[in-house]
């Protein structure tokens, strides 16, 4: 195997984990303030249609992200509507949210079907791209690939280094007491679940913008769900996320790595397809074997609904 | 200002009464939609809500409609009193299908009533088996049954998208993606000769009544019910958590199986990549608008049929994506799990406090 091969298999295996990168950490943030939103699969749903959409009709690719974060931050409105303020169950809206994203961008998206929007250039970093095999896949990628490594970066600084990040993570272990010291557990709350919904945004954008570059209903396949378990495995810390989501990537891309090697295997390709969920499957059953971990890093008001009684 | 004041009690009329407001929300915003998408609001409601059951014959395709998605709450019903949280009853089905139809298929061209029996027996056990994966992970190493379960609906699609271009595809069928015909002795019964309606539906309606005695009057029922309560309680009463796991996602992989072999020897009578119609996701719908009650699921089951059969109608007189089912689904639970807070909360009029 030759050194193209293996940088054009990293290449892929970066852009098939970076909307898993994107949409986790967001749901990251989303969890570590309490709330476990199992929308993720329907913002993103959202997210692809209204930045495809949005793009094919602008013609500008940004503007096209920026749309798929406002539909994200919508759905994970209602989403916070329901949960923060009426203090429904959270898997159950999760749910919900999942059903109605799916259902209405497949409803908004039928007219889009057969459209295809252009290539997005990747963005060049001088020198760095000009490096032999990681030289492309590192340097000479899409700006959403860049951006998943900021975020990653922000919300690692944020998280662990900064002050707001601390009241969040006092959110999420316990509501009550960070009420009682005069932090609003609730509009903090919202915030990480907006933001959680326009991340998953931005990742379902990056697939209908500039992954596939097309609009297909059920385009997302179950990638939200991935994410969330993605979160899981990850034991609710970003480097592992982003750990994570490149091994997921890889076996996303395994396909590829297949036709690419030459080799004669003679695997029907629904074979291959599902791999990416049965290694999530697997990947969970790794870590939830082993409680006290999960235990002890899981926020404990994860899912649990919170009201201020005063 | 407008604020919640927790109920000394949980409202029991409320608890009746917020799947009516959630349902009288569903139908306000389905009007705005249609007003939104430039049709007449009325003359939508009239295609989609009143049109699909005008006559004799398009109450029994809502029955029939109704069939699977009855067969499947029921059995989701049980495991989610219990909080067993099965959300991949859409991959029970796909697999109960595909054993009923194998069966169908290694009896093709033989006779006899064995072959319904066996189907039937075949498609409730590959529900199961579906099932059982989720179930022993859950109780052997603890992973979350919902994220299980789920990614098992990806696999199953994927799984009957092989066995249709593969080894079930039909030899003589030009290499379309799907299974012969099933013959007469691998059709379920046909309850009349004017429409449609097939034995499933009194399958159905045995596993609602069955649910029901399990619910209400069988002991493991009630300790399913006191561990969705008070889980503590259950612990200490030495009920085990185990037991109610494999109980509710056996009985929901069993009944999804049912309902998908009743989808095969049923409407479809054969085995496509489309055996189900999300019929899995919308009977979580059901399941959760019916209060998890099987007396409600049937109703719940017949409203949700006939969002199927709207969409159908949309589609066709209004040129509207079926899709529109979906949206109309996902607006139902949303607005349910909203309105559920007036259970325990009822809203004060306050004058604001500086």
């Amino acid at each position: 195997m030759d050194g193209s091969i293996i940088s054009s298999i990293l290449f892929a295996t970066i852009v098939a984990g970076t909307p898993l990168i994107i949409v986790a950490l967001g749901q990251l943030i989303a969890e570590k303030s309490g709330v476990l939103n199992l929308g993720a699969e329907g913002m993103m749903a959202m997210g692809a249609i209204a930045g495809f959409a949005v793009t094919l009709h602008s013609g500008n690719p940004w503007l096209g992200v920026l749309a798929g974060m406002a539909a994200g931050i919508a759905m994970s409105f209602i989403f916070a509507v329901v949960v923060l303020t009426l203090m429904a169950n959270q898997v159950a809206s999760g749910l919900a949210l999942s059903i109605l994203g799916v259902g209405l961008s497949a409803f908004i998206g039928k007219p889009y079907e057969s459209e295809i929007l252009p290539t997005v250039e990747t963005i060049r970093i001088p020198l760095l791209a000009d490096l032999p095999i990681i030289g492309g896949p590192l340097f000479n990628q899409q700006a959403l690939v860049y951006f998943s490594w900021a975020l990653f970066a922000g919300i690692a600084w944020f998280l662990y280094r900064s002050r707001p990040g601390l009241i969040l993570r006092a959110v999420g272990e316990s509501p009550s007491s960070a009420h009682s010291i005069g932090y609003h557990a609730i509009n903090i709350r919202y915030m990480a679940t907006l933001f959680g919904g326009a991340m998953a945004g931005v990742g379902g954008a990056f697939l209908s913008v500039f992954y596939t570059p097309l609009w297909v209903e059920g385009m997302v396949s179950g990638r939200g769900w991935i994410a969330i378990a993605l979160v899981v495995f990850a034991t609710w810390r970003p480097f592992r996320v982003l750990v994570g989501a490149y091994l997921f990537g890889g076996v996303m891309v395994a396909q590829l790595f297949v036709q690419g090697s030459g080799l004669e295997i003679n695997i029907p390709s629904q074979f291959l397809s599902a791999l990416p969920y049965l290694a999530t499957i697997v990947v969970l059953v790794i870590i939830s074997r082993d409680q006290n971990t999960v235990r002890l890093n899981a926020p404990v008001s994860l899912g649990q609904p919170f009201r201020p009684e005063a | 200002m407008i604020r919640l004041e927790r109920r000394p009690e949980a409202s029991q009329l409320m608890s009746y009464a917020s799947p009516l407001i959630a349902i009288a929300l569903m139908l306000i915003g389905g009007l705005l939609l249609f007003a939104f998408l430039g049709k007449n609001p009325l003359e939508g409601f009239i295609v989609f809500f009143i049109n699909p059951i005008s006559d004799l014959y398009g109450v029994s395709e809502l029955l029939l409609k109704a069939t699977p998605l009855m067969l499947i709450a029921v059995g989701l019903a049980v495991g989610f009193r219990a909080n067993v949280w099965n959300i991949g009853a859409e991959g029970q089905l796909i697999v109960g299908g595909i054993a009923a139809s194998a069966v169908a298929l290694y009896f093709y061209e033989s006779e006899g009533i064995h072959i319904l029996v066996l189907m039937v027996i075949a498609g409730a056990i590959g529900g199961m088996l579906w099932a059982t994966i989720p179930a022993f992970l859950k109780t052997r190493f603890n992973t979350n049954e919902i994220l299980v379960s789920l990614m098992l609906v990806y696999v199953a699609q994927l799984m009957v998208s092989w066995l249709v271009h593969g080894p079930m595809m039909d030899p003589d069928g030009f290499n379309f993606p799907q299974s012969r015909m099933f013959e007469d002795p691998a059709l379920l019964p046909l309850l009349s000769d004017e429409n449609r309606l097939n034995f499933a539906f009194v399958m159905a309606i045995g596993a609602l009544l069955v649910g029901y005695i399990f619910m209400y009057r069988s002991f493991a029922g009630f300790q399913m019910q006191v561990a969705g309560y008070a889980k503590d309680a259950a612990r200490y009463a030495g009920f085990s958590a185990k037991k109610m796991i494999w109980i509710g996602l056996l009985s929901g992989g069993g009944m999804a199986g049912l309902a998908g072999m009743s989808e095969v020897a049923g409407p479809m009578g054969q085995l496509t990549e489309h055996v189900s119609n999300n019929y899995g996701f919308a009977a979580i719908i059901v399941a959760f608008v019916a209060r998890l009650n099987p007396v409600g699921i049937f109703f719940a089951s017949l409203l949700m049929a006939l969002l199927y059969l709207g969409g159908e109608q949309a589609q066709q007189y209004l040129a509207l994506p079926s899709s529109i089912s979906n949206v109309f689904q996902g607006m139902l639970l949303m607005f349910l799990l909203g309105s559920d807070v007036f259970i325990n909360y009822r809203i004060r009029w306050k004058e604001a406090t500086a």
